[in-house]
């Protein structure tokens, strides 16, 4: 703690992006320079899925950068109806992000966001945000997708000897139509009893703010969820989103119950030699 | 005025009304699923309605006009009305015209949104609803709770003890074709005294004057055909520019609303005839708010809608809450975006936030309305028309602040990691709590995860 609390105080942490996004020559055309977009709530709560990421694609061969400008991509202030205070944090957001050639991110529902919002934030804003976010939107991408569509992988050497479910996210599902990517791989990971979740496709009543603000509909929807989890006998609920894993598992360790959730980054990330965080 | 919020919060311990729904969802979102499957160009139609929906709202001036004129010109008479005032003193006074004391009704939501029944009543005037879930709402002096299955609330347990109790029948069994029966003996003799029928639309062909009403049971025909004035409330956006166009629109309701290939009853007339049918027409075109809607450039998609209640079937929020709990004549999706636009934010500004953003509703959309884009945009519009910054805008706003730049998004970090040691962090005020009261809390780890890449990567 104090080590980081001192670096913070070094106004060099926080170099001007046209050093700090530069990408590194690449020695052959196998490793890509990839550049690691956490998303805050994952900083905060849950770097045991960061770290799965780095793990992850540095196993796979790939160089990971995290640019430590980076902060939040302004989804919940847009969603809840704050779209003036979102404008700011989507240009932070390209400002950060832009230049490289490849930006991954385990949360499905922030990729949604940057990929589908900010255009739209971009068509009231001046023509150089709209330019910086055409030019940053294509090479944004969630981590399934990163893995299946752009390195052309579903095996990647992992091993979790675990019974699992997987709840498809809506961000995942209806924004970035991520399709069976996420099961693609996790049907490729050693020693796992995969088990589908009934009503998969149904929300778990998460919603960001909709969580506090309708507190009782998400309940009620939450409570659909779990005990359509506890059908499944899965000892893990696993997903693209920490957000709602956040609210699936709150749900679940209040109640006692037999699962409890992890990331899809941590069972993919986890071998025989490291186990799952 | 009650939130959906209030509303919602009693219609979740209703475990009848849980079960109910619960019941009627599922079945017919698979129904639908099958049906629309069963099409392979069901993109392409869906696309051309949005499209032919879009041209109709581009050129809403001249479509009507058009409409006004072809009407007249088959001898009904167009009425515009600018409001629910407007438009039910127009009903009232031409029902008053023939002297009646009853009439019967089509089924329809656009005379339930300017409360022509209570209208009438002040009048002295009795509105008979025909639809069978119509009339189970009716006589429970009850409220509809969906666009196309009013009933929806009900079982068939309810509705024997309904009609058991209101129809004077005293054994009656639940078996649905013995309710069904029940109605039809109620009614027919209603049909054939009533010298006035009231019908809303679902479309209007600008081209010919033709009115089109689609419905399931056929009492809406015999409201349309049996008496001697037939009076139609309208919404304009409902006009559509030819006859042709139906061929997209009625492919797409049924498949979307009772998941059937082709709807039971579709009544079309074009102006009044010598020997057949009623003698005379009225066409009301109705306004209120409409226009406002229009003027919204992200939320007049609204507009496009052909009121199949797909969004509602689908929904994770309204297939707990039921209808009700929106408070008004439009529930579910749909309703969240088209009350507030209709009725104001100031009246209906909880109904934004009654969705998780999930998507199902404009994935089945058959017109491609963007439900999720129209009620981001009307949060938006809420929050704007506040009177006074409130807590939440406060804290957005300290929050957006403090996001904008890495060093206070760390030292926002910071803090977050001292204040989990607080004790009865979840019995807080605000937001906190309501999180608390059903979920843990996550532990704020000891470390970030900047920090841990600090530590390892040197930054």
């Amino acid at each position: 703690m104090a080590v980081t609390t001192a670096s913070c105080r070094r106004g060099a942490r926080f170099q001007p992006r046209s050093v700090a996004r530069k990408p590194r020559e690449r020695p052959d055309g196998s490793s890509l320079n990839v550049a690691l977009f956490i998303a805050c709530f994952n900083d905060a709560l849950f770097p045991s899925t960061g770290r799965a990421v780095v793990t992850l694609l540095e196993r796979l061969g790939h160089r990971i950068e995290f640019p430590l400008g980076q902060t939040c991509c302004g989804q919940m202030h847009f969603n809840s109806g704050y779209r003036d205070e979102a404008l700011p944090l989507a240009r932070h957001f390209v400002d950060v992000f832009g230049g490289y050639d490849v930006v991954v991110s385990p949360s499905a529902s922030c990729v949604g966001m940057v990929r589908e919002q900010y255009p739209r934030l971009a068509e009231d804003a001046d023509a150089a945000f709209a330019d910086q976010v055409g030019a940053v939107v294509p090479s944004v991408f969630e981590l399934s997708e990163f893995l299946v569509d752009r390195l052309g992988v579903d095996d990647v050497g992992a091993y979790y000897p675990h019974r699992v479910t997987y709840h498809p996210t809506c961000h995942g599902l209806r924004a970035l139509r991520l399709g069976d990517r996420p099961l693609r791989l996790l049907r490729r990971v050693r020693g796992i009893d995969l088990i589908e979740l009934p009503d998969a496709e149904e929300c778990c009543g998460f919603g960001g703010t909709f969580a506090v603000k309708n507190a009782d509909v998400s309940a009620a929807m939450l409570g659909d969820k779990v005990s359509c989890i506890a059908r499944t006998r899965a000892e893990v609920c696993t997903a693209g989103d920490n957000s709602c894993l956040m609210h699936i598992g709150g749900g679940l360790a209040r109640l006692n119950a037999a699962a409890r959730t992890i990331h899809l980054a941590e069972i993919l990330a986890a071998t025989e030699a490291r186990s799952g965080a | 005025m009650t939130s959906f919020q209030d509303r919602a919060h009693f219609a979740l311990r209703d475990a009848q009304l849980r079960r109910n729904l619960s019941v009627v969802t599922t079945t017919i979102r698979e129904k639908r699923a099958a049906a629309v499957a069963e099409l392979p160009d069901w993109d392409a139609l869906t696309e051309a309605g949005a499209a032919l929906k879009d041209d109709v709202l581009a050129h809403l001036d001249r479509y009507l006009l058009e409409l006004e004129r072809n009407v007249t010109g088959v001898g009904g008479v167009v009425h515009w009305a600018r409001d629910a005032t407007d438009a039910n003193r127009i009903v009232g006074d031409l029902v008053a015209a023939t002297g009646t004391r009853e009439v019967v009704k089509v089924k329809s939501l656009t005379t339930d949104e300017i409360g022509l029944n209570d209208a009438l009543a002040a009048r002295e005037v009795t509105a008979i609803e025909t639809d069978l879930a119509e009339l189970i709402v009716q006589l429970g002096e009850d409220t509809p709770s969906h666009i196309l299955v009013p009933a929806i609330h009900k079982n068939r347990a309810q509705i024997r003890e309904l009609f058991a109790a209101r129809l004077g029948l005293g054994e009656l069994s639940d078996d649905p074709a013995a309710l069904v029966d029940a109605a039809r003996r109620y009614l027919r003799q209603r049909f054939l005294r009533a010298p006035v029928g009231i019908s809303g639309a679902n479309f209007a062909v600008a081209a010919t004057g033709t009115v089109c009403v689609v419905e399931s049971e056929g009492n809406g025909r015999m409201c349309t055909t049996l008496p001697e004035t037939l009076i139609t409330v309208m919404g304009i956006e409902k006009v559509v520019p030819t006859l042709r166009d139906l061929e997209v629109f009625l492919q797409l309701l049924p498949r979307s609303s009772t998941a059937e290939r082709m709807n039971p009853y579709t009544s079309l007339w074009t102006g009044v005839h010598e020997r057949d049918g009623p003698r005379s027409f009225h066409l009301v075109l109705l306004d209120n708010g409409r226009t406002n809607v229009l003027a919204d450039e992200v939320g007049r998609q609204t507009l496009r809608c052909i009121r199949c209640s797909a969004c509602l079937n689908v929904c994770p929020v309204y297939a707990r809450t039921g209808g009700h709990a929106y408070g008004s004549v439009y529930p579910g999706p749909i309703g969240a975006i088209l009350t507030p636009q209709l009725e104001g934010l100031r009246r209906a500004g909880s109904l934004p936030y009654a969705s998780s953003l999930c998507g199902a509703c404009a994935d089945v959309c058959p017109v491609r309305i963007d439900i999720p884009r129209v009620l981001v945009h009307l949060r938006a519009r809420e929050v704007a028309q506040r009177a006074a910054p409130d807590v939440e805008r406060i804290s957005m706003q300290a929050l957006a602040r403090a996001f904008a730049s890495p060093r206070r998004f760390e030292r926002l970090l910071r803090l977050a990691r001292r204040g989990r040691r607080v004790p009865g962090i979840d019995r807080l005020p605000g937001p906190l709590r309501a999180w608390g009261r059903v979920r843990e809390l996550p532990a704020v780890p000891d470390e970030s995860f900047r920090d841990w890449w600090r530590r390892e990567r040197g930054g």
